[in-house]
């Protein structure tokens, strides 16, 4: 008796609710498409799409922090770029990494700089430097592509590296470890959440928010760079619109994950369903041929009904006490 | 000086920098005053100035409208490819057309935000993308060309109004302007447009003081959509051609003019013809730079970039301090009176 309802407790809440449409999307899937259950297809179908959850771990703390990252998909194209034009000008793979690595701090850094210690709100600073990093991405390209990187490189993107798990999958395995234990085991992670309920209450507890902002822009701008670098492995050659638009898809998956847009609210376990419900939706919907605009509108329907679902059930549940209480 | 509204202080530092950087291009490039040029400049400006307007009245509520490029895309492709069927449409009913496509997309937003308490950056950002695969659907792969339109259209844009000495100003420009002339008075005189400054200030305090803020809201978006189907008519007529990415990234342009433009992004403030600066500025610095020999093309979306971080900022510091000459003033008045005795 006490289990059950403990069962069903968890069920209303937004990860139940979650839980409940991955299990549907995968067994429709299942039963649609047989070959959708197999090893392999699972990690195709993170591998196609690896450089957007990477990022969504770090934008799960950003939301959470009450902010929004809007140039995470151009760090990513920056630093794919900036790469391709290092190793075609001769710079060895190994350090041309490290350099876009910093490169993306240093992009993260531009962002938090205006968000944390300017105080320009993050939407306004992350979409000018949407379009402005994008910019760059294109001066370093112009209309060319860059192939031709060192074999070992490429392979990251693409062959076995634990078992029969490539780099990428295994380095978002890591970090979203480690993302959990940070956001819901620290204090850092705490302060984050503090902040996104109440910046000013956070101030005069103490807490140094503008330094908290700052780190988070920063780690955002890394972790997109090293998005981007995977990008670039996986596809073996980079071009100026490298993960243009991918900022869409981060986002919903976030959200999605119910994670409040006022912050606050979350959980890296909501977010990692809602990651597997989005892949899961676009590899079911690739294996039944639905073009890939369809499969975007379907993630921008979803979104949509992310916030307008809890909000039509909490207008019905407040007209009804409304109708009771007359 | 002293007595200068800051937003009238903030409207001539802009058109100080405009002029700026006109005279700075005209000593870079070659026959820079040019008819040429002007219309080069005035017709880009055409497209952008209408959504540019949307958008102001979208960001003085505290809202964003992040769709505003796919409206325009679906309207320049519907109405074309209508009028590429019914080429006896008369231009008036046409246009009518596109303002309802436009407003109809607007109003999904406006009741999803206003009705359905769904934040604005995740219900444009959602349709965004849903207007855009609807075109791609619609469309089925085909592309509108210029062949295919009534020729009153093809020839709009090279159509002259009228000509001040060696300027001459065309249809589609004046229709931009119009829409700009007529959304700037309303804005400055009727009670119903104000309403939109009240609900950006102050959300509560708007309600508290009977304004629908929610039908503001909704009433917003629909003239944002309304404005973006004006841009697609335009868009249409003036490039003839259209693929399934007409449109694509104006959302950000508009939101870049408008931000340079000096409406306050927090809601509340921001003037018609501070977006019109806005949207001349960007664009001069757009189709300046593709004539400049010394930077690549290529430069322009980092300038463009920089160029709203730069905005932003002088801004946010020309605000803040005006905050603080105000506060010391008020503290001067009641040292004056000999109330505020507490200040040393």
């Amino acid at each position: 008796m006490n289990r059950s309802s403990s069962i069903l407790s968890k069920l209303g809440t937004w990860e139940g609710l979650l839980l409940l449409i991955l299990v549907v999307t995968i067994s429709v899937n299942a039963a649609i498409v047989p070959q959708f259950l197999t090893l392999q297809n699972q990690i195709n179908l993170f591998q196609l799409s690896v450089e957007k959850i990477i990022v969504a771990l770090a934008m799960t703390f950003i939301i959470i922090n009450a902010e929004i990252d809007l140039s995470v998909a151009s760090v990513m194209g920056l630093a794919a770029c900036a790469f391709a034009v290092l190793v075609q000008a001769g710079v060895p793979a190994g350090l041309a990494i490290l350099l876009c690595l910093a490169l993306g701090a240093v992009a993260g850094g531009v962002n938090a700089f205006f968000i944390a210690y300017v105080g320009i709100p993050s939407l306004v600073v992350t979409l000018a430097m949407l379009i402005g990093f994008r910019g760059f991405a294109r001066v370093l390209l112009e209309d060319q592509g860059i192939s031709g990187f060192p074999d070992w490189f490429n392979a990251l993107g693409r062959d076995a590296f634990i078992g029969p798990f490539p780099l990428s999958i295994v380095t978002f395995v890591v970090l979203f470890v480690l993302a959990a234990i940070v956001l819901h085991r620290t204090g850092f992670g705490r302060t984050v959440f503090v902040i996104g309920n109440n910046a000013e209450v956070a101030r005069f507890s103490g807490i140094n928010v503008p330094r908290v902002k700052a780190i988070l822009f920063i780690a955002s701008g890394v972790v997109s760079a090293l998005a981007g670098l995977f990008y670039a492995a996986r596809l073996a050659s980079v071009r100026g619109d490298a993960a243009n638009g991918f900022e869409l898809d981060i986002i919903t998956m976030v959200l999605l994950g119910g994670v409040s847009v006022f912050g606050g609210r979350g959980t890296i376990t909501g977010v990692l369903f809602s990651i597997l419900i989005v892949l899961n939706l676009r590899n079911g919907m690739a294996l039944m041929n639905i073009t890939g605009h369809i499969q975007t509108a379907v993630i921008g329907i979803l979104l949509i009904m992310s916030v307008l679902g809890p909000n039509l059930i909490e207008s019905a549940r407040s007209y009804k006490k409304s109708r009771a209480a007359a | 000086m002293k007595n200068l509204h800051p937003q009238t202080l903030r409207l001539i530092a802009l058109a100080i920098v405009l002029v700026g950087t006109v005279l700075f291009f005209s000593s870079q490039i070659d026959n820079y005053f040019t008819p040429r040029m002007l219309n080069r400049i005035a017709t880009s400006v055409a497209v952008i100035l209408p959504i540019a307007i949307g958008q102001a009245m979208v960001v003085m509520t505290r809202n964003i409208d992040l769709s505003v490029g796919s409206i325009v895309g679906i309207v320049a492709y519907i109405v074309g490819d209508y009028l590429g069927t019914h080429a006896g449409l008369h231009p008036a009913l046409a246009l009518t057309m596109a303002l309802a496509l436009g407003a109809l997309c607007g109003s999904i937003n406006g009741l999803l935000v206003s009705y359905g308490r769904v934040p604005s950056i995740i219900v444009t950002l959602g349709t965004l993308a849903l207007f855009r695969t609807f075109l791609v659907e619609y469309s089925g792969a085909r592309t509108i060309t210029t062949t295919s339109l009534p020729t009153w259209l093809v020839d709009l844009p090279q159509q002259t109004l009228f000509s001040i000495g060696p300027i001459e100003f065309r249809t589609i420009v004046v229709m931009a302007l119009v829409a700009a002339a007529i959304f700037w008075m309303a804005l400055s005189r009727l009670r119903m447009a104000r309403k939109i400054y009240a609900v950006g200030s102050n959300p509560d305090a708007a309600v508290i003081a009977g304004i629908n803020a929610p039908r503001v809201v909704f009433a917003s978006f629909v003239l944002s959509g309304a404005l973006a189907g004006l841009a697609g008519f335009i868009f249409l007529a003036k490039f003839g051609n259209i693929t399934v990415v007409a449109g694509l990234g104006f959302e950000l342009k508009s939101v870049a003019a408008v931000v340079v433009g000096g409406v306050n992004i927090f809601g509340g403030s921001g003037s018609i013809v501070g977006v019109l600066l806005g949207t001349v500025l960007v664009d001069t610095i757009d189709n300046s730079l593709t004539r400049w020999a010394v930077v690549s093309e290529f430069w322009r979306d980092a300038l463009l970039g920089m160029l709203i971080m730069t905005a932003v900022t002088a801004d946010t510091f020309m605000s803040r301090s005006f905050g603080r000459m105000k506060s010391k003033v008020a503290l001067e008045k009641t040292d004056a009176n000999g109330v505020g005795a507490k200040k040393q």
